[in-house]
C-alpha cells in the first residue's frame, strides 16, 4: 500500500503537519499497524483507550474507546433524592469537585428559584477559582509529563496543589471530595483564619507561576513538540461544541463567566485569554494565562467578601415542580452543565450531565490525523480529560 | 497477609532471632567479622525495601496515589518510588479506584502478567466493595472476587498517609514470609506463578461472577440473594 492510499477514505486529515512532507514512495508496499493504546497505558490519563492505525509512525486512523470507568452516575442519581447526588458530583471530575458542586447546586437553585446569599456567592467564586488553579496546574504538570519531562514539573505542580487542597480540607473537611455546596448556599461557613491563609497561598502563587513559566514556556523542546501540533480550527471547534480553554485557544471568545455572568462574576473585571493558532502550545499557554486571571479574581473576591448568612431559605425537602432545567457553569475544563427533568417528586426523573471532557474529546481524531503517534499522546494531554467525567 | 497465629514458624524480625546459634559462637564469629543470618531474613529485608508498584490508575484514588509519590508524602522514603509502567517489572498492584465490569478483565490480566512474588493493595472503598457505586449495574463489588488482596485501604479516597501506612503494613507482611523449607508460607514459592482465569465481559455481566479459588460468597442469610451481595 502506498503512503497516499493508506490514508483511510472518508477521514481525510484535516490537519496538515507543517514542516514535514509526506514522501511519495512509489511501489513500496507498507502495512498499516494497529496499536491499542490503553486502557492501561502510562500516558492515557486514566483508563482511556485509543485504537490507532499507524503507517510507520503516522496516525492514519484513531478510534477512541471509553466506558472503562462507567460508574452509573446518572442512573444512581435518578434513584435518590436531589441532594443525595451532591457527593456523587464530586467524583465526576475528581480534580474539580468544587465546580462540580456549584454546577449542580446552580441547576437545583434554578428549579425552585432559590436566592443565594451574597456571601455564599463570593465564597463559591473563591472556591471555583482555587479549583481552576488546581486543575490547570495539574494539567500543565501532566502535559509536560507526557512530553517526556518525567517527574520534575509534575512534582512542582503537586507541591502547589497540596497548598490549595489544605485550604479545601480546612473549609470542607475533605481534600478531594469536598461536597461543600448545597442548594441555596454552602454547607458551612469559612473557618476562622481561613481567609488569611488563603491570601498567603494566593499571593505566593504568582511567584511559583513565574518560576514555572521560566522553566517551560520558552523551553525549546516544548516549542518544537507542541507548536503546530494538533491544530484545531475555530470553525471545527464551534461545530463540535468544544468549550472551555480548548475553544479559547482556537481564538473564539467564549467564556461562560462573561456570557452568562452567573453568580457574581459580573462584578469582577478580568480578561479572557485567547490563542491564535489553536495548537497544543496555545492550549498550554491559555491555561497558564487563565491562572493569572484567576488570581486576579481571587484577590478581588477576597477583598470584597461580605459578612452575612451563607445559606438561603432552602426548603427542608427538595421537591421541585414538574419541569426541566439546564444549569451550566464555566468549569475549568469547559461548560459543565446539569440537565434535570422533574416530575414533581423528590427524585429527578432524568438526570443528565453535560461533561466538557467528553465533548472536547470528540475532535481527538481530527487533531491527531497526520501526526506521529508520540504527538497523539501530547494532543490527548492538551485536551485535558478526566475519565470520571468522560464515562461518568 | 497470612494469619500470624496460624504461622508455624516464628517471625524472623531481627538478625539474631533468625539463626539458631549459641551466644558464644555468635560473639566469636562477630569478632572475626562474620555476621550469620538466614537467607529469609536477608531476602525479605531486601525486597521489602524495594517494592515497586505498577503505575496503574483507575479513578479518583489514583490521584491520591500520585500525591503519595509527590514531595510532601514522598513514598520514596519507603523504597517504593519507582512506579513501573509495565507489569513485568512491578511487584505491587495498587488497585486504585472503581473497577467496572468492563475493566475487571484487564485488571486480572495485568495481575497475571506480573512476576512472582507479587502483592495487591485494594485502595479505596470502590476497590474493596464497590463503595458508593456499589448499587450500580456496571461496578464490580470488590476486586478480591478475582485476585487475592493483601492489604485493604478504606476511604473515599484514602489520604496519601493511608497509602503509606498500607505500604508499611505490606512490608511487615513481606518480612514475615518464609521462603524455603517446610514452613514456607510464601505463595510465590508454594504455589508457583499464580495466574487466575480472566473473566469475560459479555456486555451484561462478568462470567464467572467470582473466582471460587479466591473468594467465596458469605454464608447465606435470610433475605440475601443468590450471589451473596445484598
Amino acid at each position: 500500500m502506498t503512503m497516499e492510499s493508506s490514508v483511510v477514505a472518508g477521514s481525510e486529515p484535516t490537519v496538515e503537519p507543517r514542516g514535514f512532507e509526506l514522501i511519495e514512495r512509489e511501489g513500496l508496499e507498507t502495512n498499516l499497524l494497529e496499536v491499542s493504546m490503553g486502557p492501561h497505558h502510562p500516558s492515557t490519563h486514566g483508563v482511556f483507550r485509543m485504537d490507532v492505525k499507524l503507517d510507520g509512525e503516522t496516525v492514519t486512523e484513531l478510534r477512541p474507546v471509553f466506558g472503562y470507568l462507567h460508574r452509573n452516575h446518572e442512573k444512581l442519581a435518578e434513584d435518590m433524592g436531589y441532594l443525595g447526588s451532591m457527593p456523587f458530583t464530586d467524583r465526576l471530575d475528581y480534580f474539580c469537585s468544587m465546580t462540580n458542586n456549584w454546577a449542580y447546586a446552580l441547576a437545583g437553585e434554578k428549579m425552585i428559584d432559590l436566592e443565594v446569599p451574597e456571601r455564599a456567592e463570593y465564597v463559591r467564586v473563591i472556591m471555583a477559582e482555587l479549583t481552576r488553579l488546581v486543575n490547570h496546574i495539574m494539567l500543565v504538570g501532566f502535559f509536560v509529563n507526557d512530553l517526556g519531562a518525567l517527574g520534575t514539573p509534575l512534582l512542582y505542580a503537586l507541591r502547589e496543589r497540596e497548598k490549595i487542597l489544605d485550604l479545601f480540607e480546612w473549609a470542607s473537611g475533605a481534600r478531594m471530595m469536598c461536597n461543600y455546596m448545597r442548594f441555596g448556599g454552602l454547607r458551612n461557613d469559612l473557618p476562622e483564619g481561613w481567609l488569611t491563609k488563603c491570601r498567603e497561598v494566593v499571593d505566593a502563587f504568582p511567584y511559583f507561576l513565574d518560576e514555572y513559566e521560566k522553566l517551560l514556556v520558552e523551553n525549546e523542546i516544548i516549542l518544537v513538540r507542541t507548536q503546530n501540533v494538533g491544530v484545531l480550527k475555530p470553525e471545527l471547534a464551534i461545530n463540535a461544541g468544544i468549550t472551555g480553554p480548548m475553544l479559547r485557544a482556537s481564538g473564539v471568545n467564549y467564556d461562560l463567566r462573561k456570557v452568562d455572568a452567573y453568580g457574581v462574576y459580573d462584578r469582577f473585571p478580568f480578561r479572557v485569554p485567547m490563542g491564535e493558532v489553536g495548537d497544543c502550545y496555545d492550549r498550554f499557554m491559555v491555561r497558564i494565562l487563565e491562572m493569572r486571571e484567576s488570581i486576579k479574581i481571587l484577590r478581588q473576591a477576597m477583598d470584597e467578601l461580605p459578612e452575612g448568612p451563607i445559606m438561603g431559605e432552602a426548603p427542608r425537602v427538595f421537591k421541585p415542580p414538574a419541569g426541566e432545567i439546564y444549569g451550566r457553569i464555566e468549569g475549568p475544563k469547559g461548560e459543565l452543565g446539569f440537565y434535570l427533568v422533574s416530575d414533581g417528586t423528590a427524585k429527578p426523573y432524568r438526570y443528565r450531565v453535560r461533561p466538557p471532557s467528553l465533548v472536547n474529546l470528540t475532535v481527538l481524531e481530527d487533531l491527531c490525523l497526520g501526526h506521529k503517534v508520540a504527538d497523539a499522546v501530547v494532543i490527548l494531554g492538551s485536551v485535558d480529560i478526566v475519565l470520571g467525567e468522560v464515562d461518568r | 497477609m497470612e494469619d500470624p497465629s496460624k504461622s508455624t514458624t516464628s517471625e524472623a524480625h531481627t538478625l539474631s532471632d533468625s539463626v539458631d546459634l549459641d551466644d558464644a559462637t555468635r560473639s566469636e564469629m562477630e569478632k572475626a567479622g562474620v555476621i550469620v543470618s538466614s537467607v529469609d531474613w536477608l531476602y525479605n529485608w531486601a525486597r521489602s525495601g524495594s517494592v515497586w508498584p505498577l503505575q496503574f490508575g483507575l479513578a479518583c484514588c489514583a490521584i491520591e496515589m500520585i500525591c503519595s509519590a509527590g514531595s510532601r508524602y514522598d513514598i520514596a522514603r519507603f523504597g517504593s518510588e519507582v512506579f513501573r509502567p509495565s507489569p513485568r517489572q512491578a511487584d505491587l498492584l495498587i488497585v486504585s479506584g472503581t473497577v467496572t465490569k468492563k475493566m475487571a478483565p484487564q485488571v486480572v490480566r495485568i495481575f497475571n502478567q506480573m512476576p512472582e512474588p507479587k502483592y495487591v493493595i485494594a485502595m479505596g472503598a470502590c476497590a474493596i466493595s464497590g463503595g458508593p457505586f456499589k448499587q450500580g449495574y456496571n461496578v464490580l463489588k470488590g476486586i478480591d472476587r478475582y485476585i487475592p488482596v493483601d492489604v485493604y485501604i478504606p476511604g473515599c479516597p484514602p489520604r496519601p498517609e493511608a497509602v503509606l501506612h498500607s505500604l508499611m503494613t505490606l512490608q511487615k507482611g513481606i518480612r514475615r514470609q518464609r521462603t524455603l523449607g517446610k514452613g514456607s508460607n510464601n505463595p510465590a514459592y508454594v504455589e508457583g506463578n499464580r495466574e487466575y482465569p480472566v473473566p469475560s465481559f459479555s456486555g451484561k455481566d462478568l462470567d464467572p461472577p467470582y473466582n471460587p479459588e479466591v473468594w467465596q460468597p458469605p454464608e447465606k442469610r435470610p433475605n440475601m440473594p443468590e450471589d451473596g451481595c445484598p
